[in-house]
């Protein structure tokens, strides 16, 4: 049963990893990811890994996925425009680059297989160490829990601290510049306020690139 | 399975996303194919984990995840800015840092 399980969520995982790299919109590239992760979160059920398999079910494909639907939507069909000019005025150069990535990848896959299956570990052709169902046993929310806040907690910490740092820095990057354009009708009114609050003092306002006070 | 498959497995995805990073020219499937490279070291640690029944690998592979919202969440906001600047959304094309 779990040989059965574990063909077809590696089937599915390679199948949708494939889709990522070969599809021309991005769109579908984005949604065979959708299906490569939740094919890979089986394979880490399979693993006994259940709070991870959550994890990656709940923020990877439902939320940062969501994301990148977002972006796909809002900066449009690139893609098609893309493919189409690789395959028109530069086909010979994009052929010659695509087979010698094709190369490369193979040489990779190579190497790694080398690497993790002919490393000599007995354990590797095991099925893993001994495991026995029960409330707090390895995988489930309650061990990862006690490792993260005891032996893991500065990489826990660690971690809060670099997820804040990217909302800043994601905002900051994305955030409407001055000079763009459209006026707002409201811009040079004065209200009260504009006496309190000197110059520079980080408004939303001034964030759009507008000057107030 | 034994260990070893789920490997093999690992190594699969992860070459495929290499050879997106390497072939694709659109920076938002370019991301997309860095997930994919992220998600086989995932795998590959989840089994390490899982053949010496230790749960360290896990964390890692929860701080992996970590690391690979912190990379979306800055590559998409660079991705909004470049269609804002009305740049093209084409890593070839982009080529100031490349000296």
């Amino acid at each position: 049963m779990s040989a059965v399980l574990f063909f077809i969520a590696a089937i599915g995982a390679i199948t949708g990893a494939v889709g990522v790299v070969v599809l021309r919109n991005p769109f579908y590239s984005v949604l065979a990811l959708v299906g490569h992760l939740v094919s890979l979160s089986v394979l880490f059920l399979l693993l006994r890994a259940e709070f991870v398999a959550a994890v990656q079910v709940v923020v990877y494909a439902g939320a940062v996925m969501v994301l990148y639907v977002f972006v796909v939507a809002y900066v449009g069909g690139e893609g098609e425009r893309i493919g189409e000019r690789l395959h028109g005025t530069a086909s010979g150069t994009g052929a010659a680059l695509r087979l010698g990535g094709a190369v490369l990848g193979g040489a990779v896959l190579v190497e790694l297989l080398i690497a993790l299956l002919g490393t000599g570990l007995e354990a590797v052709d095991s099925y893993g160490a001994g495991y026995s169902p029960g409330p707090r046993t390895y995988g489930t929310p309650a061990y990862i829990g006690k490792l993260l806040l005891t032996r893991f907690l500065l990489a826990f910490e660690v971690a809060s601290f670099l997820l804040l740092i990217a909302a800043v820095g994601a905002v900051v990057l994305a955030r409407r510049r001055g000079g763009l354009g459209e006026e707002d009708p409201d811009a040079d009114r004065f209200t009260p306020l504009d006496l309190l609050r000197p110059p520079g003092s980080g408004t939303t306002a001034e964030g759009v690139g507008r000057r107030t006070g | 399975m034994t260990i070893g498959w789920y490997l093999a497995v690992s190594a699969i995805v992860f070459s495929l996303g290499a050879v997106g990073v390497m072939t694709r020219r659109n920076p938002l499937v370019v991301l997309l194919c860095l997930e994919l490279m992220l998600n086989g070291a995932n795998l590959a640690l989840i089994a390490f984990s899982r053949m010496w029944g230790n749960g360290d690998g896990q964390i890692l592979a929860l701080v992996v995840m970590t690391v690979a919202a912190c990379e979306v969440c800055i590559g998409l906001g660079m991705i909004v800015a470049i269609y804002r600047r009305k740049l093209p959304i084409d890593v070839d094309e982009l080529r100031e840092l490349q000296g």
